[in-house]
Formats: structure tokens, sequence, C-alpha cells
């Protein structure tokens, strides 16, 4: 427990001091959000009726950028090995760090878009729908991805591989996130149906994701 | 002889060898009735001839889905048993399922056209098509990224599982979507029961596709075998060269 807990600390430490890390992520999230004007038009009723699934594509992309940091710092300076063969259980490791890295990169783009949804003419309660369900479903994204980064851990051009492989995973958490926030703002679908489907999915890449990204670990790095 | 038999390669090869012409020729003689079926079955009321897309688009769906099955299974023979030959099984079926999920695309998006007046529509049954079309994508460019064969088996079979789980769930949460943002307007499959003069040939496809997936999948577990021994040669010849 005093490991998983160092483990955490130190992952935390690592994202607040070395530079590039939560905050670019919200950097990234905020440039996404002003370019869709500029490729929709700055029409504030169609950027309203689109805001949910503009904030919703922004933070998947946004997360998923961060993602090549989850793993490859660690495998680079060999403190991936020492997990590997600590005596804390392998899956337990990567949840505690997955657990981190959602805290520097995804809780950031959840608590700042409320903000971002201002600048999409979204009204509060909508915003408060789109925060809800991101605080719900990054969550969900950070631990497909987790797999997603372990796979291309060795790689040295793993980047775009990463994001090829986990994309076509996140389409059910895409869904149900837009689909949750559009239900709360203009229904008629009633807001708890696709939120619940939506907790569920996320609590199913908590259990896949760490065993998977745990055996293509143990198995790419032997 | 039982599955751990085969994990030589060279039995694994004289079997094939023995038993390929005969699935060939199995194949040829089943596409042969199947066609001549499909040439005798009767017109669409509605659809005129149109509807014969139908005989290869169906099977093309069922293969896809198939040879993702094949794969999962050869994934398990590669983590759990360690199968020599999972990983060849496995890597011969992603690309021929990829083909016959474009071949689903392809085939379904011209008889939209005539149909439905456009290519593509997105509904649920297409979109999750087109996303089992990516993963499979995404699972042969993970094989050719990984340098090392064997490092590159266990990789592919751990994200080939991941995907088994996710396929069913994919489909689940994409026929959600349609059915909120669309009803049922665009397309429905009109009777519910199809009659015997479709539904034969429809069979014999199907049987003559699977006979088609078998021989080429065997044939290109041969290749990659031979890949592998050419692979293996070159490096003792280069390390020859170099010295002792």
């Amino acid at each position: 427990m005093t490991a998983l807990c160092a483990l955490l600390f130190r992952d935390l430490r690592l994202a607040v001091r070395v530079g590039g890390g939560a905050l670019t992520g919200v950097l990234f999230f905020l440039i996404v959000v002003t370019l869709m004007p500029f490729a929709i038009g700055p029409d504030l009723a169609l950027l309203a009726r689109m805001g949910p699934a503009i904030l919703w594509l922004g933070a998947l992309l946004a997360s998923l950028l961060a993602l090549d940091r989850l793993l490859a710092m660690d495998h680079e300076d060999g403190s991936l090995d020492l997990i590997l063969t600590a005596p804390v259980p392998l899956e337990l490791a990567v949840v505690v760090k997955a657990f981190a890295h959602w805290l520097t990169t995804g809780l950031p783009l959840v608590i700042s878009s409320p903000l971002l949804g201002l600048l999409l003419n979204l009204e509060a309660k909508a915003s408060g729908a789109v925060a809800l369900t991101l605080l719900a479903g990054t969550p969900a994204l950070t631990f497909i991805g987790l797999i997603g980064a372990a796979l291309t851990v060795a790689l040295r051009r793993g980047g775009l591989l990463l994001a090829v492989l986990v994309l076509p995973l996140t389409v059910p958490v895409l869904i149900f996130g837009v689909a949750a926030s559009n239900a709360a703002i203009t229904g008629p679908v009633p807001f708890g149906a696709p939120f619940g489907i939506l907790c569920a999915l996320t609590l199913i890449s908590l259990v896949i994701g760490p065993l998977a990204a745990a055996v293509a670990l143990r198995q790419g790095l032997e | 002889m039982s599955l751990i038999d085969l994990a030589n390669p060279s039995r694994f090869l004289a079997l094939t060898a023995r038993a390929l012409p005969w699935l060939a020729a199995a194949t040829v003689l089943a596409f042969a009735i199947g066609i001549s079926q499909i040439y005798l079955a009767p017109d669409d009321y509605q659809q005129g001839a149109t509807v014969k897309i139908m005989f290869i688009h169906v099977p093309a769906a069922w293969l896809g889905i198939f040879a993702w099955i094949v794969m999962s299974v050869a994934a398990l023979g590669t983590l759990v048993w360690r199968h020599p030959l999972a990983d060849v099984a496995a890597k011969a079926a992603a690309p021929i399922g990829a083909a016959f999920t474009l071949m689903c695309l392809v085939t379904g998006s011209l008889w939209g056209r005539p149909m439905w007046g456009t290519y593509w529509v997105w509904d649920a049954r297409l979109t999750s098509v087109l996303v089992l079309f990516l993963m499979y994508l995404g699972v042969i460019a993970l094989w050719r990224t990984i340098d090392d064969p064997a490092q590159a088996a266990r990789a592919a079979a751990v994200l080939t599982l991941v995907g088994a789980i996710n396929i069913p769930i994919i489909k689940f949460s994409v026929d959600w979507w349609n059915t909120l943002h669309q009803p049922a307007s665009v397309f429905r499959l009109g009777g519910s029961t199809i009659h015997p003069a479709i539904l034969v040939p429809l069979i014999v496809m199907a049987v003559a596709f699977t006979l088609l997936f078998l021989t080429l999948h065997l044939a290109a577990m041969r290749n990659e075998i031979m890949r592998r021994r050419v692979r293996t040669l070159m490096m003792l010849q280069a390390g020859a060269r170099m010295g002792p």
C-alpha cells in the first residue's frame, strides 16, 4: 500500500514539476474549441447545439495526445523495469499510474469545460451536464488509452499508432457521453439512461484496461 | 493427430500441401453452384436485379466477423498455450478479415446507391462494420510496426482480445446512437422471413465464402511460415558473413 501511495505521489509530483503536463492539455483543449467556430462559422445557435459534441471531441483528442506520457517516460528512464520487477502486482501499479495520469490530465479538462462552454454559448445547465459526463467519461478514456500506451511503449514510432489503436475503442464512450449531455439539454431520452451506461463503460474499462495493459507490458518487455 | 502435433511447422506444411488442392477445388465447386443458383434466383419485385448483390454482401459480412473470431482463438493460443502456429494463424487471418470487411462495405455502398440514392448512410450497421474495418487496420498496423515476430504476436494478441470484448459493446452503442438520432426511416429490411428461393443460394454462398476463407488462410499461413524461414536463413547468413 505504501509502495502504491509512493508511486501515486511520485507521478503527481513529476506531472506538476516537469513542464508540458496538465496545463498544456487544457491549452490544447482551448485551442481546439477556439478553432471550431472558424471551421463552422460564428453562428451562436449552431455552436450551442453542437457545443457538447465539440467539448467531448476536444477532451477526447486532448486526453489522447497526453497518452504517450503515461508510460513512455518511465520506460525511457528505466523506472518501468523497476515497477515490473517490484513485488507490487503490476495490475495495481498501472491502475495507480493511470489514476495519477487522469488526475493531472483528465480532471483539468473536466474543470475547464464549463469555462469553454461559455465560449460555445452553452447555458449553465448544459455546461454542467457536459462537465458531469466528462467527469464520468474521461477515466474511461484514460484506462482505454492505457492499453494502447502499454502496447506501444517500447516502439520508437508509436505515437501515431497509439492513436490508431485507441480511437476505435473510444467510440462507445463518445457516443454515450454526447448522448447523455444532449439528453440533459434537449431530451427526450431521460438523462439517467445514457449516463448510467457511460458509468458502466467507465467501470468496464477500469477492469479491462489494467489487466490488458499488464499483460502487454509483461509480454512486451520481457 | 492432435493440435499439438501441428506445432511442428514441417508437419503442418506437409499436411496443408496435401489438403490445399482439395480445399481449393471444393471452393471452386461451391462458388460454381452458388453463382449458378444466384443466376436462377428470382429478382426482387421492388429492388430488381440489385438484390443479388446481397449474395456477396451478406457472406462477406459474416466472414468479416468470423475472421476476428479466428484471430481471437489464435490470440488465446498465443497467450495461454504458446502454440507456435497460433501466431502465424493470427497474422494470416488479419488481412483476409480486413479484405472481407472491405468487400462488405464496398458492395453495401454499391447496393445503397440505387436503393437509397446515396453511397453512404450513417446507419448503425454500416457504422459498426466501418469501425470493425478500422480495428482490423489497427491490428495490421501493429503487426507491421513491431519488428520481432514473437513480440508482435503477443502485442497483437492482447489487442485482438481487447477488440473481441469491445466489438459487441461498440455494436450495441452504435445501435443506440442511431436510434437516438434517426428513427428507422431510411431503410428497413422488408419481410422477416426469407423465401427459400433466396435463402438456399445465400447458404450455398456462405459455405463457398467459408471455404474460400479456409483456403486463403491456410495458404497465407504457409507463406508466413516460409517467410519466417527466409528471415531466419538471411539472419544466419548475415551472422556467418560477420565472422565468428
